[in-house]
């Protein structure tokens, strides 16, 4: 492979003046200076804006009675890449499959958002939060009537015939 | 009614003393918050709002790190020279705060038991002082530099020690225009020649401004003349080695010497306390403090007023605070100079222009004297009308981009020697 070299459209220096570039520079600066938008957000008091495809904390959507839309198919944990659910499926008198236990550690979990992808009826979601500081590692277990109670926006999921989400 | 009189006996102690405490005080106050009106005003130009967390605004961000650097962990180098890695953060730290003794900050204050000087020392030899002061705190660099045991911090010294000795040279020099001008080397009477003109020597010495300016920047350290940091190149220079109380003594001075390089510039060039009109003017001659003479010589009385001296404390506060803006704002503008481009602008470039300079103020004033002038707003105009002629040349010369020549310019030098053609045009 040949050794390429880029050659810099640097100005003649017979043109140069520093005296005049820094003032220019210094024109730009103080425009800068008194320009009252910022680019830092103040995040604890400003929430952040997270785009509709962020992945975060999951959620677990729940009929109008209250029962967890959950099917206990079982295909949420053979995809899931970190192996972060767990899930022992039951089945009540009507023969509807339940979840008995649905569990998620989110330490495990790399947010992969397969879990939502596979869903048939759409019940496990990903979602738009992050805010999920706790002071003990067993409180990253999030448990099936906790999943059930975020109330966080769920995440879009991408749509390859609409890339960039329109 | 209050005597005209100068304040004398214990009185005088007690004023003195409250004074010292005062200044003082005010002084590093001010340097504190120099270092937060530094973060905050970087972090503007670069579009951040800066530390705004450590009570309202972030005006309590100084005592925080105050504090931080009290608790810090002091380190010391095994192969330090301990006795002077010690001694060096004094040796930077006293001088810089020292310097300020001489500076006269506001007009006279009347006082029932008389009048109180608006300044600590208004010792005969004024600027002389300044220079001496100014020019021990390289001491405390090198010795950094050295006493830390380190290359870097070694070659951070040795930088400093080169560059604080060539500005130094062109500093003296552009001082000498305003020593002609004031005939006296006293603070007091450099602020009393430019009401006495009617207009500040900033427009009848413009040039030696100019010189005054970039070789104050030179003289504190700050960039583009920053060599003996350049952290990009030597870490953090002489005080690598340093940390906690140790390191923000370094941090103090330097912002110190701001502080006192801007109060210098706004005392030589911008009148110091004076404020436009001849309402505030005032002076010790032979015992009486005089606001100017009549067209016959005869003496006015200054009236000083207590209004007085805090309207011009109020100017002259504004004037230092505007060059300790021109500090930051052109250290978040400007690149750091390669150290051959420091040296060349400082032998080949300063030392020049001040010294003809020097000649041609000499020169103009001996005529204007011959011609019979008397010292007055004629006496400046025509100063400023040679001064600006001067201004212009130098500018223009400056403007031929032969003092600091970029990268580009080097390496078509080289080019040229070696005989490989360069491509006319730019391309991938």
């Amino acid at each position: 492979m040949a050794i390429s070299v880029k050659v810099m459209n640097r100005p003649d220096p017979e043109d140069t003046s520093y005296l005049r570039a820094a003032l220019s520079g210094m024109a730009l600066t103080f425009r800068h200076l008194v320009n009252p938008s910022k680019v830092t957000q103040q995040y604890p008091e400003e929430p952040t804006d997270l785009s509709p495809r962020w992945r975060g904390t999951h959620r677990m959507e729940v009929h109008a009675d209250g029962r967890p839309k959950c099917v206990a198919c079982g295909l949420c944990p053979t995809v899931c890449p970190a192996n972060c659910i767990r899930l022992v499926g039951g089945e009540d008198d009507q023969g509807n499959r339940y979840p008995i236990v649905y569990e998620i550690d989110e330490f495990r979990c790399i947010f992969c958002g397969m879990c939502q992808e596979v869903c048939p009826v759409e019940a496990i979601h990903v979602g738009q939060h992050f805010e999920n500081a706790e002071y003990t590692r067993s409180r990253f277990v999030y448990d099936l009537d906790r999943l059930m109670e975020q109330d966080h926006p769920t995440t879009l999921l991408w749509d390859p015939s609409d890339p960039s989400s329109e | 009614m209050e005597s005209l009189q100068p304040i004398s006996g214990p009185w005088a102690l007690i004023a003195m003393s409250l004074k010292v405490t005062i200044i003082f005080g005010v002084l590093v106050l001010v340097v504190a918050y120099s270092t937060l009106a530094e973060r905050r005003v970087s972090a503007w130009i670069q579009d951040r709002r800066g530390p705004n967390r450590v009570g309202p605004f972030g005006l309590l961000q100084p005592v925080a790190d105050g504090i931080k650097n009290l608790l810090k962990e002091e380190t010391l180098p095994a192969t330090a020279s301990k006795a002077f890695f010690v001694l060096a953060p004094m040796f930077v730290l006293v001088p810089s705060l020292m310097t300020f003794a001489v500076i006269p900050i506001a007009a006279p204050l009347p006082t029932p038991a008389g009048i109180v000087d608006m300044i600590i020392a208004d010792v005969p030899i004024g600027i002389l002082y300044v220079l001496a002061f100014s020019s021990l705190a390289v001491y405390g660099v090198v010795l950094g530099g050295w006493a830390s045991n380190n290359k870097y911090a070694f070659l951070g010294g040795l930088r400093a020690s080169a560059q604080m000795v060539s500005y130094e040279v062109a500093l003296g020099l552009s001082l000498i225009t305003v020593l002609m001008m004031s005939g006296n080397v006293t603070l007091t009477e450099v602020v009393w020649q430019q009401q006495q003109l009617g207009m500040w020597f900033a427009f009848p010495l413009s040039l030696a401004f100019i010189l005054f300016v970039i070789s104050a920047f030179a003289e504190t350290n700050r960039l583009p003349f920053d060599m003996p940091e350049a952290e990009s190149e030597l870490v953090t220079g002489y005080h690598t080695e340093y940390s906690a109380m140790k390191f923000s003594a370094f941090m103090i001075s330097e912002f110190g010497h701001m502080v006192t390089a801007s109060a210098l510039m706004a005392t030589l060039f911008l009148g110091g306390w004076d404020l436009p009109g001849t309402w505030d003017d005032a002076f010790w001659h032979e015992g009486q403090l005089i606001r100017g003479f009549t067209q016959d010589g005869v003496i006015v009385l200054a009236n000083p007023a207590w209004w007085k001296t805090v309207l011009t404390f109020g100017g002259f506060a504004i004037k230092t605070s505007f060059f300790m803006l021109l500090y930051i704002w052109i250290r978040w503008t400007l690149p750091r100079f390669r150290y051959d481009q420091v040296m060349a602008l400082g032998w080949k470039v300063m030392l020049p222009t001040a010294l003809a300079y020097a000649m041609l103020i000499g020169g103009t004033i001996l005529v204007l004297d011959e011609v019979g002038i008397r010292w007055g707003f004629s006496y400046g105009l025509a100063l400023t009308a040679v001064s600006g002629v001067a201004t212009a040349g130098f500018v223009f010369f400056l403007d031929r981009g032969r003092t600091i020549i970029g990268a580009a310019g080097q390496s078509r030098q080289k080019v040229s020697i070696t005989g490989i053609s360069q491509p006319a045009t730019a391309g991938d």
